[in-house]
């Protein structure tokens, strides 16, 4: 028996009913990656072109114009190692935080658990974080790098930048469907939020004691965390402090579950206003 | 108790006016407005303020009935009665602002057909999807599959993407769909003024199908005729409240004989506007005559002239504009796109105010008829699809007993009444 009567105050999670809806998160995941090609003519190939187009052209103007230090790697690797987090969470932030405006006409005329909508924006990004992960990999073979034991960390990696792209998407997913501002402040967002990222640089780069401020950029951790994995042995960097690792730990799993608490308690209104 | 299966206690809903209609507003707004007044406007930049009831309307208000396990009720009602509010909130899409319902059962609830269909996807791949959107699990949706594009009859265009699909076919595979959905309660609105007449005779066999196998049937629908065969009661709403209930034909007799018209000036409020995305507004309908006045009552036979006028907000492309023309009790008696018109491209349009004008030869039978508008994006068809604007009963008219010659019409069923060429001969003697 259900019980429908308004609610007020702060929502839970609703995690058991967004399991009960697993399916539908998976069919809207494969629903935008199966869209998002239909009708090109390149088809997936436009998913490996844009990191490898990307590489060439910042290799060409930080490592070889600029000559960005790349602690002993070289400089496309370097990059390549923080571009795959960094484009699966732009992206995933991208697509999140229009998810709900996107699916409008989902939102008024069905029910499910509206987490499912954001949450399948995520998962649509794996398909081209795995593709991008055979190219690096592909790029590392080149050069003759072989992955060191790190790799086996990756997963914990992959879940940090997860959990951000999530937290932030919540938030501003939730938030757009009142103030469209939103669509217009991603982008702005994301370009700051790169270039404050050690993505083409290294934190090497920037003096002592500046260090901290980064550790609130859970991004600074997640790319770090990449390069150590994938390429320890080689690289003269040594990978994230381990106290400001737990400090962007502390600011995502915050970001998340705020994010989420946010999301659940507005969502009684989405059909309403969005 | 435990035969009940959906018990609604004084549900109200409180819409803001206009709330739906701008959609949104820019963060902008809310910093000019707290900066006015910072303290007095803290909370009110989430809160929206206090509710002060001029600028409220009740969608609904202290409705309360019960629907017993297997039974099925109709729900009817004019066009903005709150009938939908009332499923939208059994069906949890939006919240009541008070009251209370209880619902024993898995529901189902189908308030269009073909929701979440993608344009691009192939029809196989839209059955999959919809069926997800709809609550189905895949497992379920498997062994059912055959059967839904049996329904669909769609069996060659299966692997076709569903931008290709005549309307017709569109719209049968979204129904087909939502037909298999099997939960213990099922709410519908108006799914089945959909489609040709065939495919409706369809549905509403699949209709009493679900109704004889026992599930409890919440149903709102104008086919009064679909109200009285399946229905076993019915709740007559108005203006948001319960104003009778009982057996269908007393109930539908009583909702059909108060039908008049009352929108009559043509300026269209801003309460009017259903689903407007902010885009695009109609602002005025009005009908003419030969000398072109407005007016709002017709001689049989005359040509009815429409002249609209809408505002264009923000750049469109690729609308289509479609006026829908019902009998007062709600039969849907023509569509008409722009379109139609061989000399008429889709508008594109930048910012403005624009006018349109249409004149139909469609011979009306006697009586009282609402106008209704839209505007759409190119693909999009009466009933169904995203809206940039729509208006439920525009305008109202009346269609006079008499022609312009003073000829009374002979009274005959039916709605229109359109002059035909008989060919009577004599074709064979008869023989002696």
């Amino acid at each position: 028996m259900s019980i429908i009567r308004p609610t007020r105050g702060l929502a839970g999670l609703g995690l058991g009913q967004l399991w009960e809806y697993r399916e539908l998160l998976y069919f809207l995941a494969w629903r935008d990656v199966k869209v998002r090609y239909k009708q090109t003519f390149l088809g997936v190939l436009w998913i490996v072109m844009q990191p490898i187009v990307t590489v060439v052209l910042f290799t060409l103007i930080f490592g070889k114009l600029l000559k960005v230090p790349s602690g002993g790697v070289p400089y496309p690797v370097f990059l390549l190692a923080a571009l795959l987090p960094w484009n699966y969470f732009a992206s995933t932030l991208n697509r999140s935080s229009n998810s709900l405006v996107g699916n409008a006409h989902l939102i008024t005329k069905v029910y499910f658990p509206r987490l499912v909508i954001p949450l399948s924006a995520a998962l649509s990004g794996l398909v081209d974080f795995s593709l991008t992960f055979l190219v690096l990999i592909g790029l590392l073979a080149y050069f003759g790098i072989w992955p060191s034991t790190g790799f086996l960390l990756l997963p914990i990696f992959f879940a940090m930048v997860f959990f951000t792209a999530v937290g932030f998407g919540l938030w501003l997913s939730a938030l757009n469907v009142r103030f469209r501002d939103v669509n217009y402040l991603v982008p702005f967002l994301l370009q700051i939020w790169m270039y404050s990222t050690p993505i083409v640089y290294g934190t090497s780069i920037i003096p002592d004691r500046f260090r901290w401020v980064l550790a609130f950029n859970p991004m600074t951790g997640v790319v770090e965390g990449f390069r150590w994995a994938l390429l320890k042995e080689h690289w003269t960097e040594g990978g994230p402090e381990t106290a400001l690792f737990l400090v962007s730990i502390v600011t995502v799993v915050i970001v998340t579950i705020t994010g989420a608490l946010f999301f659940r308690s507005t969502e009684r209104t989405f059909a309403d206003i969005i | 108790m435990r035969d009940t299966a959906i018990r609604v206690e004084n549900l109200g809903k409180l819409y803001q006016i206009g709330q739906r209609l701008t959609r949104y507003e820019t963060l902008r707004d809310r910093i000019a407005l707290f900066a006015r007044s910072p303290f007095r406007n803290l909370r009110r930049l989430w809160t929206r303020g206090k509710k002060r009831e001029l600028e409220y309307i009740w969608a609904i208000k202290d409705v309360s009935f019960e629907v017993k396990r297997g039974e099925v009720v109709g729900i009817i009602g004019r066009n903005g009665a709150g009938k939908s509010t009332l499923l939208r909130i059994l069906s949890r899409i939006t919240e009541p602002t008070e009251g209370y319902a209880e619902i024993r059962g898995r529901v189902g609830s189908l308030l269009e057909v073909g929701t979440g269909f993608h344009p691009e996807l192939t029809g196989r791949e839209n059955i999959y999807l919809n069926g997800a959107i709809l609550g189905m699990k895949k497992a379920e949706i498997d062994r059912k599959f055959d059967e839904i594009v049996a329904f669909a009859e769609i069996e060659k265009f299966l692997d076709t993407p569903v931008k290709h699909y005549s309307s017709g076919m569109y719209v049968r595979l979204a129904f087909a769909v939502a037909a298999h959905l099997e939960p213990e309660i099922l709410l519908v609105d108006e799914v089945l003024a959909v489609g040709d007449a065939a495919f409706q005779k369809k549905c509403l066999g699949k209709m009493g199908d679900v109704a004889k196998e026992g599930r409890t049937v919440l149903f709102v629908s104008h086919n009064m005729r679909a109200i009285t065969d399946l229905c076993q009661r019915c709740l007559w709403i108005n203006n948001g409240k319960i104003i009778q209930e009982g057996a269908p034909q007393q109930v539908v007799l009583a909702y059909l004989s108060s039908g008049q018209p009352e929108r009559l000036d043509g300026v269209i409020t801003p309460d009017m506007h259903i689903n407007a995305t902010g885009d695009v507004y109609f602002r005025r309908v009005a009908l003419l005559d030969r000398a072109n006045e407005p007016v709002t009552t017709f001689f049989f036979g005359e040509p009815l002239r429409i002249l609209m006028e809408y505002e264009v907000c923000r750049p469109v492309e690729g609308m289509r504009l479609i006026v829908a023309i019902e009998k007062l009790d709600g039969t849907l008696v023509s569509v008409l796109h722009h379109t139609d018109d061989p000399h008429a491209y889709l508008i594109d349009a930048e910012p403005g105010t624009y006018s349109a004008s249409m004149e139909v030869a469609l011979p009306l039978m006697p009586g009282g008829y609402s106008i209704h508008l839209a505007a759409k994006p190119a693909p999009g068809f009466w009933g169904s699809g995203k809206s940039w604007d729509w208006v439920q009963r525009a305008l109202d008219f009346y269609v006079k007993e008499f022609s312009k010659d003073g000829d009374g019409i002979l009274p005959a069923g039916g709605v229109v009444r359109p002059s035909a060429k008989w060919d009577i001969r004599r074709i064979d003697r008869v023989r002696a």
